[in-house]
């Protein structure tokens, strides 16, 4: 179940928050101590506009334990406006084919069940077209 | 350092093997490999192994391993490294006795994974990725190699039917391998009609998972009488490198880094370059896996891997033979093992043992395992050039 673990990144995954490098301007996403740039220290927050597009993507037709409920689903390498890019599921789809270079933007939503009815529930950031584009 | 040898080779055959256990698949390996060397006894033991804890309930392999094959008392071991910890119990192994630590190593890649049902074989294969923010994304390890695939397309232009060849060519040699998972040659058609897993990786893009144990011994070459019973083979360049464990993180996600890196290094203490390797046992999991890998390892430049497959140059007669026994495609692959497999099948081209897949003439071998999705990658060349 690992609640912690999950509780732990809450403030990351739901409001797309990672750090800046105060060495070098670098944009860091996910948080990590040592910047990948400069090999600083990197420990001041940034909060990202949650706006990318599609690097790559795949259809998920046989999903891990936990995210059985939502195949077929894609998931997705998306660059953010900001530089790093992030491993996501795209979400609101509808009938629009998945191109790469096509422009995103974040969403929180519910990304997996742990166990059962009495089990957690597991939110998080995933990616939905950038309505009128 | 010491001049290291490999004097002896075992392995099993690759499948799923009900009837044997993690530790009698392993023992079976490395007693084959003291047989064939002539020993009795072991200073050190080694084990590869990347999922016993979750597959088997079972950790502590050095000691489990040494155990069963009556060699109490030696250092022993386990090595993990995802996928490619055969390959860095074989590194470990050829360190030790290198130093002059230890005179006699054995090295075991082994893997148990048909004991467990298939869906906690796949959650166990994810643990080689980032836990909190890949896998935590519904992705699977297949997925992250086909959002590889899936841009490197993209990017150089190549269909899906140019990576035919790296399957067809492996399935191929297999048919020599009497260890290989599959005995099943495939045509092109095939090829692209098979069924898919992520697109646009299908299943005779990805590699078979088995149970399996591969071993060799090593010892100082300069202990050697030079009345060995097989041509002399030895270890002439090592390397061994890291990535961003995330594919999301690396700044050009289709480039090994740690390919080039670690090829680099074998490279440099073989004293050779790309031009003298005669045939690659690459890390062949997915067919973009083989492309990248021979890019990485200057065989060809960036973006052209497919090239070498559609020419035929990776074919036993071509330019760069690889899979030469069927790589991970056909012969199988036995995660944490494969990585001695492919030393095991390169000791036997060296030793011409390689039968209708010999690579005739073959001087210099170069092994590469990939560990993740490209995140911890392996190089080792042997040779017969003493």
């Amino acid at each position: 179940m690992e609640v912690p673990r999950h509780w732990r990144l809450q403030k990351q995954r739901y409001g797309l928050v990672g750090e800046i490098c105060p060495h070098c301007d670098a944009k860091i996403f996910p948080a990590r101590d040592v910047c990948p740039e400069c090999g600083g220290e990197a420990k001041e927050p940034f909060r990202f506009s949650g706006r990318g597009e599609v690097y790559s993507y795949t259809v998920m037709n046989n999903a891990p334990a936990g995210f059985e409920r939502n195949t077929p689903y894609t998931v997705a390498l998306v660059k953010l406006a900001e530089g790093p890019t992030v491993t996501a599921q795209l979400t609101d789809l509808g009938s629009q084919p998945v191109k790469i270079g096509m422009p995103v933007e974040m969403v929180t939503r519910r990304i997996k069940e742990d166990g059962d009815e009495r089990g957690m529930l597991i939110y998080g950031y995933k990616f939905r077209p950038v309505m009128g584009s | 350092m010491r001049k290291v040898a490999v004097i002896g080779i075992g392995s099993t055959k690759i499948d799923e093997q009900w009837e044997k256990s993690l530790r009698e698949l392993a023992g079976d390996a490395v007693l084959a490999a003291m047989t064939e060397a002539g020993l009795d006894h072991l200073d050190g033991l080694y084990a590869g192994n990347m999922m016993s804890s979750t597959a088997n309930q079972q950790q502590h392999l050095g000691t489990y391993i040494a155990d069963w094959v009556g060699a109490r008392g030696a250092e022993a071991m386990r090595l993990e490294s995802a996928c490619s910890s055969g390959s860095a119990a074989f590194r470990a192994g050829l360190m030790a006795v290198a130093s002059g630590e230890i005179d006699i190593a054995a090295v075991v890649g082994v893997e148990k994974m048909t004991d467990s049902p298939g869906d906690e074989i796949t959650a166990s294969l994810a643990t080689a990725a980032d836990a909190d923010w890949e896998v935590s994304q519904g992705i699977s390890f297949v997925a992250l190699n086909a959002l590889i695939m899936q841009r490197y397309m993209h990017e150089y232009g190549w269909k899906h039917s140019d990576f035919a060849n790296f399957s067809i060519n492996a399935h191929q040699n297999a048919m020599n391998n009497p260890n290989a998972r599959f005995h099943m040659p495939i045509t092109a058609e095939k090829y692209e009609a098979a069924g898919m897993i992520c697109e646009p990786i299908n299943l005779l893009d990805a590699s078979p998972i088995g149970d399996g144990a591969a071993a060799a011994i090593l010892v100082p070459a300069e202990k050697l009488s030079g009345n060995t019973a097989f041509p002399l083979i030895l270890v002439a360049g090592s390397g061994a490198a890291s990535d961003h464990i995330a594919i999301h993180s690396r700044k050009d996600p289709l480039w090994l880094n740690a390919a080039e890196k670690s090829c680099k290094a074998a490279y440099n203490q073989a004293g050779i370059g790309p031009n003298e390797i005669d045939f690659f046992e690459y890390h062949d999991a997915f067919t973009i896996m083989a492309a990248l890998s021979l890019e990485a390892a200057g065989f060809i430049e960036r973006g052209q891997g497919p090239r070498l497959a559609l020419d035929n140059e990776i074919g036993l007669k071509g330019r760069i033979p690889t899979a030469t026994l069927g790589g991970l495609k056909a012969r199988g692959h036995p995660v944490g093992a494969t990585g001695m497999y492919q030393i095991v099948e390169a000791v036997q081209q060296l030793r011409s043992q390689a039968g209708a897949s010999q690579v005739e003439g073959a001087r210099y071998g170069m092994t590469q395992n990939i560990g993740g999705s490209g995140s911890n990658i392996i190089t080792h060349i042997l040779t017969n050039v003493n």
